[in-house]
């Protein structure tokens, strides 16, 4: 079966409904919630504060510690609790995400804080989390040079696609599935976090970056309209599965 | 309508946001000159009333500065001194030496012991960490009462223009505050009056950005101190 | 900020007049809030406010071999983190102590209250039984999240539908779900935990009161009858409570039992339509 059109019926460049909040965890120097559709990361952000122990510290900038947590429900058959090797490798690619928009010099041996967890996931729970934690940073009065914003490109057969959820994730047919998460920041549209799994021509590659910019740019739309105080909630059902 | 209410609102802003043209405006505190541009560097309200853009932080840890009078809470004690939280970025220390009168190193924790709180001054912010001193009017230990912890951001509307909200507060609940720039504020007075002062204070930190703040504390501290006078009457 | 000492002797000054800084009597807990449905994945899963307290929760079901004494019963394990999340307090790494605690304070009350029908858990006797996984999370502490975890769990499992069985492969397909719930009985099992805060008792206390506290004990009581059962106790903190106190405990436990819990039980149940 060829890939003509979305098991959800969105349209390829389409996002899944967004929720996206500030404010969430009210002993959090900044906090936020973001949601693809049923991908439902919260954000807290502590800091910056002192690092221990001081061997961590770097004397001319602070760091950013970011930590991803999927909860063992989030998923359909329970994940063991605790880090595994993908949530420490995760984390780290959020943390540098999110880290060269920040100015780090300014507080010199110190760390922020970053904590997310992903309470629902259907694929593209980093790019919820980055997304969160970028609200979260900015909501917390962090000194960045600009915003954020992630998502996921997807190659399902041969077409390019916004935003992918597990389903197309495990497309077999065809070409099969190509996951690419990307990081991007909101102005210059630098990337700060490019992953790939899967197979797609370097010919094609460059489709999937367009893709992003385009995506990323309806994101910090939302994570702007959050931050200004508005509750996104784009509570519209789509078409169900088949 | 008085002026005060027909005051603007404060628009909100976040990092990489373009808040006004160059041409005729100039970048302040957080915000820079980009591509013709004044963009914001932090989330928080713009200050668009002169020449020069600056960003009012609204949220975020506390950011000392050589001078801030901070309040703190004794978390260690050292053969001379005292470590004190104060939250923000760095670890603060009191040297026995900038102790007001003389200490016998022995005896450190009888001025001060672990969960005391003092009222203190930055004198200087080294390399990752801070000095404290108690060498200064008014700073000292802080007895009776209680401490709250509120933004530190929002510290200059709660002590409003040359302390009078502060002051309205202090007298309408006949308690003694102490605001740290550290967002930690000591209150001290009868239960009623402590407890009318911090809810006043929370109402100042809830509408910081609204328009017509002082009224509305006003409104808030006249229709409740009636009631106290009432109690006491009774 | 840790509890600072004037911080708490105003609340104890306060208390030796039976009186709150927010104005609760003793026993008096602030309000709690339960919502539901918080991730689809999960078989069951709440939310639970209390005050700024907040967790949550997520019940997940698989299958397992028994254990060799129990051949036709289902199993369970709670698991709970504070996530670095909850406060400045807190930091990363693995279950702390008190999260220990918390999950076999909570763990306890639900098994041994008999509120879940484990026998009706067996799939085939000696071979396949279905397990129950709790998974507790601490998104924001202002005190008395032990209680905020029980209700919690409890919450969760009464959402809780199974997933599909395939007997022919023997095993779950996961994602797929009956409208079958978990076999629960009318046991339910609700934890409150009494602190002693200088010489006095009290219920549901903030972050600054239980700080201040030096002891506490919770109580898992379900009410099958006209009869308080206690499913399980646990005497927290370093300081001792004495005989009169226990008293004190059991009592204040029957009336907090009848003023809050048949309450969040009806709220609950609202929310399985």
């Amino acid at each position: 079966m060829p890939y003509t059109k979305r098991p959800d019926g969105r349209e390829m460049d389409e996002l899944r409904p967004i929720k996206a909040e500030v404010g969430v965890v009210p002993n959090a120097d900044g906090s936020a919630l973001f949601a693809h559709g049923d991908t439902l990361a919260i954000a807290a952000v502590y800091g910056p504060k002192p690092l221990h122990p001081a061997h961590l510290q770097k004397a001319d900038r602070g760091l950013i510690r970011a930590n991803y947590n999927m909860l063992p429900f989030s998923v359909t058959e329970r994940a063991r609790p605790g880090p595994s090797r993908r949530s420490k490798e995760i984390s780290m690619v959020t943390a540098n995400a999110l880290s060269s928009v920040v100015d780090l010099k300014r507080f010199p041996g110190t760390v922020i804080d970053v904590e997310i967890l992903i309470l629902q996931a259907n694929a593209s729970t980093r790019c919820a989390g980055i997304n969160a934690a970028a609200m979260a940073l900015a909501h917390a009065g962090i000194v960045m040079n600009e915003m954020v914003s992630s998502v996921s490109i997807g190659k399902i057969d041969d077409k390019i696609v916004a935003d992918i959820t597990k389903k197309e994730e495990d497309w077999t047919e065809g070409e099969g599935a190509t996951d690419i998460p990307f990081t991007l920041t909101s102005n210059t549209k630098e990337i700060t976090h490019l992953q790939l799994d899967g197979k797609i021509s370097t010919s094609r590659m460059m489709e999937s970056y367009d893709a992003a910019v385009k995506a990323c740019e309806k994101i910090y739309e939302y994570q702007k309209r959050a931050l200004k105080g508005e509750k996104i909630d784009e509570n519209v059902s789509l078409k169900k599965e088949e | 309508m008085t002026e005060k209410t027909n005051k603007k609102q404060r628009k909100i802003v976040i990092p990489g946001e373009i808040i006004v043209s160059a041409e005729d405006h100039l970048p302040g505190d957080f915000t820079r000159k980009e591509d013709g541009n004044i963009i914001a560097n932090r989330y928080g309200l713009v200050d668009d009333s002169g020449r020069i853009i600056r960003i009012i932080p609204i949220s975020g840890a506390f950011e000392p500065r050589r001078g801030n009078t901070v309040i703190g809470r004794v978390e260690d004690i050292t053969f001379n001194g005292w470590v004190i939280h104060i939250g923000g970025p760095y670890t603060a220390f009191l040297p026995l030496a900038e102790c007001p009168r003389y200490i016998d190193r022995k005896a450190i924790n009888e001025f001060a012991t672990i969960g005391d709180v003092l009222n203190l001054k930055i004198w200087g912010i080294k390399k990752g960490s801070i000095d404290l001193t108690l060498k200064s009017r008014g700073l000292g230990k802080l007895e009776g009462g209680r401490v709250i912890k509120i933004n530190s951001h929002k510290v200059p509307r709660v002590i409003g223009k040359e302390g009078s909200m502060i002051n309205l507060i202090k007298n309408s609940t006949n308690t003694e505050i102490t605001v740290g720039q550290n967002g930690f504020i000591w209150i001290k007075g009868d239960f009623e009056g402590e407890k009318r002062a911090e809810e006043a204070i929370n109402l100042v930190v809830k509408e910081a950005t609204s328009t017509g703040l002082t009224e509305k504390i006003e409104e808030f501290l006249g229709g409740k101190v009636e009631k106290i006078t009432e109690e006491v009457k009774e | 900020m840790n509890l600072p000492n004037i911080n708490k002797k105003r609340i104890e000054s306060l208390l030796s007049q039976d009186k709150r800084l927010d104005e609760r009597k003793l026993f008096d807990y602030r309000d709690i809030i339960i919502e539901t449905g918080i991730s689809g994945n999960a078989e069951g899963s709440a939310r639970v406010r209390i005050g700024k307290t907040e967790v949550i929760v997520g019940v997940k079901l698989g299958t397992q071999t028994p254990y060799t004494d129990h051949e036709d019963e289902g199993t369970m394990i709670t698991g709970m983190e504070f996530s670095p999340m909850c406060g400045e307090r807190y930091e990363g790494g693995p279950p702390k102590i008190n999260a220990i605690e918390t999950a076999r304070v909570v763990d306890r009350g639900i098994r041994e209250s008999g509120f879940i029908d484990w026998k009706k858990l067996c799939i085939k006797e000696g071979e396949t039984v279905w397990s129950v996984a709790i998974d507790i999370y601490c998104v924001n502490d202002d005190g008395n999240v032990l209680d905020a975890s029980s209700i919690g769990a409890v919450a969760a499992l009464m959402m809780t539908r199974f997933p599909v069985y395939d007997e022919k492969e023997e095993k779950v397909k996961f994602g797929e779900w009956t409208n079958d719930p978990l076999p629960l009985t009318e046991k339910v099992p609700f934890a409150m935990t009494i602190y002693k805060v200088g010489d006095k008792l009290l219920a549901d206390p903030n972050r600054e009161e239980e700080d201040a506290a030096k002891a506490r004990v919770t109580l898992a009581i379900s009410k099958p009858g006209k009869e308080y059962m206690i499913n399980s106790m646990q005497k927290g903190e370093l300081d001792t409570i004495n005989g009169e106190d226990l008293k004190k405990i059991l009592e204040e436990s029957e009336k907090i039992y009848d003023k809050i819990f048949p309450e969040l039980d009806k709220q609950i149940k609202s929310l399985q339509k």
